[in-house]
């Protein structure tokens, strides 16, 4: 998205969704991994908005839904398309906002006259009229309707081309820049907005500045005191691949399950293993840590002092409430001691000074101090100076980017790997409410055990009654990476042909060894929501297809 | 947040006269005027109910007088407010021992003596209520509800119903509804069966509403005393919503959370936020000191021969193959300051972009 409006974040603010006409939900299982956004998506529909759903389970969101599409794997974008060839063929995109404040048009009109309804249809399975349907429906409430996607959009191959299908249905109904409508990603982890926002990442400086764009490396470079790398480094996948050719010999890992939480557990563990040092700072003895040379023992969130930024660009204070633990060190303190044996000449000593460094460096947090956290609570950036409010939503009168909109065609690519008759079932992964990522916290909270006992292979009734699967039953599922036990759970939260897992208990079921390692080509996101699978039963018994 | 202000009105809270929204409550206006009246149904979240009606005042408009509910009657232009004369403290009055009289000895209340003083009891020390004013009424009896997670003790019920409405209308998890009338009413999951059965999903927000000491954290009540715990306002460590919690502590020990109601988060949680975001930092399996890994098993190191040891070997591994042979693996669960850090060492500290965070995973 950042390519087409400037940046990839949410457009609107968590407390808007809840004030649309029209709220698009697609590939975000809401309930489950984002419950507190999903209580404004369900009030909106108490105010009397439209809730569509697209997803290809039956997820719990769907109780609230006007409408379900129930789309194969993978088939977004010829869904998207199709609506776009909707709203187009009779008129009914937002003429003027497409004038004025975007691009590309005329491409993209003839680009999607190819995607009719009746074509998407055949490919991602929602009837051709329940796809005219809703597109009617999405220009009808142009200019109030919202758009949220998560992981289920962007953890696939062709993730960034799913993302740009669907920025392009908002541009096309003028819901960019406007109370209560734009487009959302909503993040997965606390601070993967932070995280981005400081710069660590391959290609940005602090505040999303691109390190090969003229004048910003030699902002950093004057700022920092020092010479600074010209080119481009490279994404986490792409340093795995590079350990297994030992052209990576060295890392530093803080706070991440790596080897459980990656895809294709095997590989990120043989990556790693292939390297020559490795330095893990984390809070626990993870199984990326076991992996380590040199394991630092860091403290909690409840010991830290910082800032958070939320999924809505909300710069938030946390606050240490106790004392790290044993000899544990934050992770402020610990860097800033690296950082000094590495020679790196700095007056910094507390999380202040370097978040006063970095705001200073970062146009868009300039105006976010600790002093304002503390008085008016969570800023939103932009903020450029102390006297601004904050944004409440992006792209208010002109792109982030500061040129019109682009509108990007973009074609359908099926999933990396396709079933056939050795691997007839899609796995699709995912998150339940009680548990949490690789379960490092949620598994150790009391009670928890209760709620979710363990990973359960979420099967259609009628495909558990085909393989002769009974409930609770363990089973082994098998891809062409590896393989794991795990209980059966019958559910018509499935679909057929397809089953669904998390990957919360590491211990007894690495969901994570059957992954594909296939990845989308822009963003290098690995694609967790599609590989090949067979289910087996555990007394040797292969058992039939489940295809049809 | 969407709704338009066309026009202000003026109103006069106890002498005082402030400027007020054209839709707002009695309520509002008595707020904004920094005055303060119990409200033991009212949950902005949910909207006004009017049932407890301690929140009774005086208007006058147009000079006549009426006593009203102030959370559910609208404020008017040039009305005037009474909110503490003297029928009104000795109505309230009545209305508070009227509840007690409802309810288990103030000093037994689970709230009060684990957590914070509740608003019930609050407002009857305020008002000088007393617990045996009138007769009591027969204690009601305990549901029986294996759930490790909610305490349900109605021997302090009002009645009021914020649970309900917070489960119903604002979670709309529909797990807990009013059972029975009058007296004999109670809250009850559909069927009474335990809450392990139904569709809660232990969000918490019951607990978190509930005015008296009916609802609480079973994790941690009884374990913690209301006067030596500290809180600390921060962010939960879970997904990217950010909601707002405070962290309880005593004596430097972690104890529980809250949610915190200033916060854009409004107060809301989920199973994870309210149950389970402090026990992991108090785990036996924390790692407490550094760990140099020797012959294939971890040893106890001290915190130089760690940073001393990971110094020297990247620094070897720099001049052997370049700065682009390391890599430094960020995180999106610390604080954007380390993540800051981080990508500064990577650039500065070793001299590469290989930087990344794991917003991919």
């Amino acid at each position: 998205m950042a390519v087409m409006v400037g940046k990839g974040a949410m457009t609107n603010s968590i407390e808007e969704l809840a004030g649309t006409d029209l709220l698009l939900v697609a590939g975000s299982n809401t309930t489950e991994a984002h419950p507190v956004i999903s209580l404004r998506m369900k009030r909106a529909v108490r105010n009397g908005a439209k809730l569509i759903v697209i997803d290809p389970r039956k997820i719990e969101l769907t109780k609230w839904a006007t409408r379900h599409l129930q789309i194969n794997i993978g088939t977004d974008i010829p869904l998207f398309n199709a609506f776009a060839h909707v709203m187009i063929k009779e008129g009914l995109y937002d003429r003027e906002y497409v004038e004025k404040r975007t691009e590309g048009f005329e491409e993209l009109a003839k680009h999607v006259e190819f995607y009719t309804p009746e074509y998407a249809s055949e490919i991602c399975g929602v009837p051709a009229n329940e796809i005219i349907d809703t597109a009617r429906e999405y220009a009808e409430a142009s200019g109030k309707a919202a758009i949220c996607y998560t992981l289920g959009i962007t953890e696939h191959s062709c993730g960034s081309h799913n993302v740009q299908s669907i920025a392009n249905l908002g541009m096309l109904g003028g819901n960019f820049g406007k109370l209560n409508a734009g487009v959302n990603p909503l993040r997965g982890q606390n601070n993967v907005q932070g995280a981005s926002d400081s710069g660590a990442l391959p290609t940005d400086l602090p505040g999303y500045q691109k390190i090969e764009r003229p004048g910003v490396r030699e902002k950093f470079e004057a700022a920092w005191g020092s010479e600074l790398p010209k080119r481009r480094g490279i994404t986490k996948i792409t340093a795995m691949n590079q350990m297994l050719r030992g052209r990576v010999r060295g890392v530093y890992i803080m706070g991440e399950n790596t080897v459980v939480s990656d895809p294709n557990t095997n590989h990120a563990q043989a990556a790693l293993e292939a390297t020559d040092f490795i330095v893990v700072q984390d809070i626990f003895m993870t199984d990326t840590a076991k992996l380590a040379d040199v394991v630092l023992p860091a403290a909690s969130f409840a010991e830290s002092d910082g800032t958070f930024a939320n999924s809505e660009r909300r710069v938030q204070r946390v606050r240490p409430a106790i004392k790290p633990v044993g000899e544990s060190r934050t992770d402020v303190d610990i860097l800033l001691d690296v950082m000094k044996r590495f020679g790196v000449s700095q007056n910094l000593n507390t999380s202040s000074d370097v978040w006063d460094e970095m705001r200073r460096l970062a146009p868009i947090l300039t105006g976010i101090s600790y002093e304002r956290l503390d008085k008016e609570g969570g800023i939103q950036w932009p903020c450029p100076s102390e006297d601004h409010p904050g944004t409440q939503y992006l792209h208010k009168d002109e792109m982030d980017s500061g040129i019109p909109g682009y509108f990007a065609p973009v074609d359908h690519i099926p999933p990396a790997e396709e079933t056939d008759s050795e691997y007839p079932i899609i796995l699709t992964t995912g998150r339940r409410r009680s548990t949490y990522h690789t379960g490092t916290q949620t598994g150790r909270a009391s009670s928890f055990g209760l709620l979710v006992p363990s990973e359960m292979a979420e099967i259609n009734p009628d495909d558990a009654d085909q393989l002769e699967l009974s409930d609770g039953e363990i089973v082994t599922v098998a891809s062409r990476r590896g393989s794991v036990e795990v209980p059966i759970k019958i559910t018509d939260k499935s679909p057929h042909g397809t089953i669904f897992m998390s990957f919360a208990f590491p211990e007894l079921t690495q969901t994570n060894r059957l992954t594909s390692d296939a990845y989308d080509f822009i963003t290098e996101t690995p694609e967790f929501k599609a590989c090949a699978v067979r289910i087996d039963k555990l007394n040797g018994t292969v058992t039939a297809t489940a295809s049809d | 947040m969407t709704t338009e202000i066309k026009r202000k009105l003026n109103v006069e809270v106890n002498g005082i006269t402030i400027e007020c929204a054209a839709q707002a409550r009695v309520l509002d206006a008595i707020n904004e005027a920094g005055f303060d009246v119990p409200t033991l149904c009212y949950d902005e979240r949910t909207g006004p109910q009017g049932t407890c009606r301690m929140c009774l005042v005086e208007v006058e408009v147009e000079g006549k007088t009426q006593q009203v509910a102030a959370c559910t009657a609208f404020a008017s232009d040039g009305m005037q407010v009474a909110t503490h004369s003297d029928e009104i403290v000795d109505y309230r009055k009545t209305i508070l021992e009227l509840l007690l009289s409802e309810t288990s000895s103030p000093t037994a209340c689970p709230k009060c003596i684990s957590f914070k003083k509740c608003e019930l009891h609050d407002a009857a020390e305020q008002y000088d209520a007393k617990w045996d004013a009138f007769p009591s009424l027969v204690a009601r009896e305990k549901p029986k509800d294996p759930n490790p997670f909610i305490q349900r003790d109605y021997d302090y019920c009002i009645s009021c119903f914020r649970c309900t409405n917070i489960c119903n209308d604002w979670e709309q998890a529909g797990a807990i509804t009013v059972h029975g009338r009058g007296q004999e009413n109670s809250i009850a999951s559909f069927f009474n069966n335990d809450l392990l059965q139904s569709p809660c999903t232990f969000c918490g927000q019951c607990i978190n509403t509930c005015p008296t000491g009916a609802l609480t954290d079973k994790k941690i009540v009884g374990k913690t005393k209301a006067e030596d715990l500290k809180r600390t306002k921060t962010i939960c460590p879970y997904c990217g919503v950010g909601c707002g919690i405070h962290l309880l502590s005593e004596n430097g020990q972690l104890k529980g959370t809250e949610p915190d109601f200033d916060a854009p988060s409004r107060g809301s949680l989920c199973v994870k936020g309210q149950f389970a975001s402090w026990e992991f930092v108090k785990s036996e399996e924390r790692l407490k000191y550094p760990l140099i890994k020797k012959n294939g098993a971890f040893e106890r190191a001290s915190w130089d021969e760690a940073l001393d040891l990971m110094t020297k070997r990247f620094t070897e591994i720099r001049e052997e193959s370049g700065p682009d042979s390391i890599v430094c693996w960020s995180s999106a669960r610390s604080v954007t300051e380390a993540n800051y850090l981080m990508q500064k060492f990577s650039r500065v500290g070793i001299g590469t972009n290989n930087i990344d965070n794991c917003s991919r995973t």
